[in-house]
């Protein structure tokens, strides 16, 4: 209980801050805003409510980018984590590879995806895709590697063949970690997602906060920013719940 | 001779960890080692498994000298358990029979004819963690036999347990190996554990570890652990070996 309800608790804290520095106009005034630029939480969820049909057909739109690119990143990234386990050559020929791939900004290949891939929803699988890679390979990759050494050989000695090894072993013991990559996926996923939908778009929650700034429409780009944080937060639960179940021996 | 080791040295780089071992066990005799801590006894056992090669030497099981071929014929018991928690008992008990091929059904029920003999009739389904000690190191004893090899190499089996457990385990793997005779190599640093359950007892100097002595443990004994211990024949062949140990440790 406790676990919910201090997060709770300083969630509602901040929001009456808010809530009051808003409904003062303190917060423009120090920012010298017309006040319909600085919404107070009552008026974004007032806007989340009006625009709700709005923001559920663009929040899919993201979420089926988010899904697939993860889908995507998973099926990847632990089969590339294997071969590199596996295949110790290509682990040292691929690893730095994989550690570069993460320090390319995602502003800067979004816009060449979208040349490539076109303005569908492709491109953003790919980019959500390459964000969540990182984490997955390499969570996936240090959880093969930490396999304890006696187990291997108490493994070898009952006639284990290389993928017995894996399938019975190795694998079973990586789940937390690739579990651990899932979640920081989920976390980085929507970011991805607007980053793609900025780049060239017909609809998602990026391409609405994105189109909503030529009409300072700041109420509704709060609430889809609430709508992604709670889309990430429903994902993660989700992860949880599924490691959970498939973890239980932990 | 089931197992032959002829001047087998082993180093890791430059640090020499056994010189020169000669070493003969007969089939379905049970030899013990014992020695200081960190001598090189594990060492030892992974070079007789094939899980290592030796710097220098022969070594032969079952007249096969090639490494794989001494792994074919040998089942490694580590000193913790390594039961894997995603299995439960009877799935842990038979991982050798389904690394041999055999179907799920099939391994299990061959495990289980031996759950009943090995005092853990019951718990089958029971997983690792709700297993006490001795249970654990049953399923893993369980395990190491059921691999069907002609030779067992077990390495500090119940160096982890409380010294009553540990009393009963030793006349319970007494008599396990009574009624299925193998041939073992078994590790302990426990003079007493090493002359109940061995035929024969090779003491072992420290790092660069040589068999300093060969004592032949008291026959016949008393399947009764407290009467076998405190028979002056046994009492005497210890305080040789203990004799032999401190001098090996000098």
């Amino acid at each position: 209980m406790r676990r919910w309800l201090l997060p709770l608790g300083l969630i509602a804290l901040l929001l009456g801050l808010w809530q009051l520095a808003t409904a003062t106009g303190a917060v423009a005034d120090a920012l010298s805003l017309e006040s319909y630029l600085v919404p107070s939480p009552a008026e974004i969820a007032s806007s989340l409510w009006e625009n709700r049909g709005l923001l559920a057909e663009n929040a899919w739109v993201t979420l089926k980018e988010m899904l697939l690119g993860i889908f995507c990143a998973l099926a990847v990234g632990v089969g590339f984590a294997i071969v590199m386990h596996r295949w110790r050559v290509v682990q040292d020929a691929a690893y730095p590879l994989v550690v570069a791939s993460q320090t390319i900004p995602i502003v800067v290949i979004a816009p060449i995806l979208v040349v490539w891939f076109g303005y569908g929803i492709v491109p953003k699988i790919v980019i959500v895709a390459l964000i969540c890679f990182f984490p997955i390979t390499v969570n996936a990759l240090d959880g093969l590697r930490s396999v304890d050494k006696e187990a291997v050989k108490m493994m070898r000695s009952l006639n284990a063949s290389r993928w017995q090894l894996l399938w019975r072993l190795e694998a079973p013991a990586a789940l937390p970690s690739l579990f651990t990559g899932i979640k920081i996926s989920v976390v980085v996923a929507p970011i991805a997602a607007v980053f793609a939908e900025w780049a060239g778009s017909s609809s998602g929650l990026g391409h609405l906060i994105q189109s909503d700034t030529a009409y300072y429409l700041v109420d509704r780009q709060f609430a889809a920013v609430g709508v992604l944080a709670a889309m990430a937060l429903s994902l993660i639960g989700l992860t949880a719940l599924v490691e959970r179940r498939v973890v239980r021996w932990r | 001779m089931e197992i032959e080791l002829g001047g087998v040295a082993h180093s890791y780089g430059d640090l020499q960890t056994l010189a020169a071992i000669d070493l003969e066990v007969a089939p379905h005799s049970v030899v013990g080692l014992v020695g200081p801590s960190g001598c090189g006894k594990s060492t030892l056992l992974e070079l007789v498994c094939g899980l290592a090669e030796p710097t220098a030497g022969r070594i032969e099981v079952s007249g096969e000298s090639k490494a794989e071929r001494r792994l074919a014929r040998c089942a490694l018991m580590p000193q913790r358990d390594l039961l894997l928690p995603w299995y439960s008992a009877i799935d842990n008990a038979s991982l050798a029979l389904r690394n041999q091929g055999m179907r799920r059904e099939q391994a299990r029920a061959a495990a289980a004819a031996l759950f009943d003999r090995f005092g853990l009739a019951g718990f089958e389904q029971a997983r690792p963690y709700e297993l006490s000690g001795g249970m654990r190191q049953r399923v893993a004893f369980l395990r190491t036999l059921v691999a069907g090899k002609p030779v067992l190499a077990l390495d500090e089996p119940f160096a982890a347990l409380d010294a009553i457990t540990r009393a009963e385990m030793q006349e319970w793997l007494a008599a396990a190996l009574r009624s299925d005779p193998r041939t073992v190599v078994l590790v302990t640093h426990d003079v007493e554990e090493a002359l109940y359950l061995s035929d024969r007892v090779a003491v072992l100097s420290d790092r660069p570890a040589r068999i300093v002595a060969e004592l032949s443990a008291p026959a016949p004994r008393s399947a009764d652990r407290d009467a076998a211990i405190t028979d002056p024949g046994f009492v005497a062949v210890r305080e040789a070996a203990l004799r032999a140990l401190r001098e090996g440790s000098r």
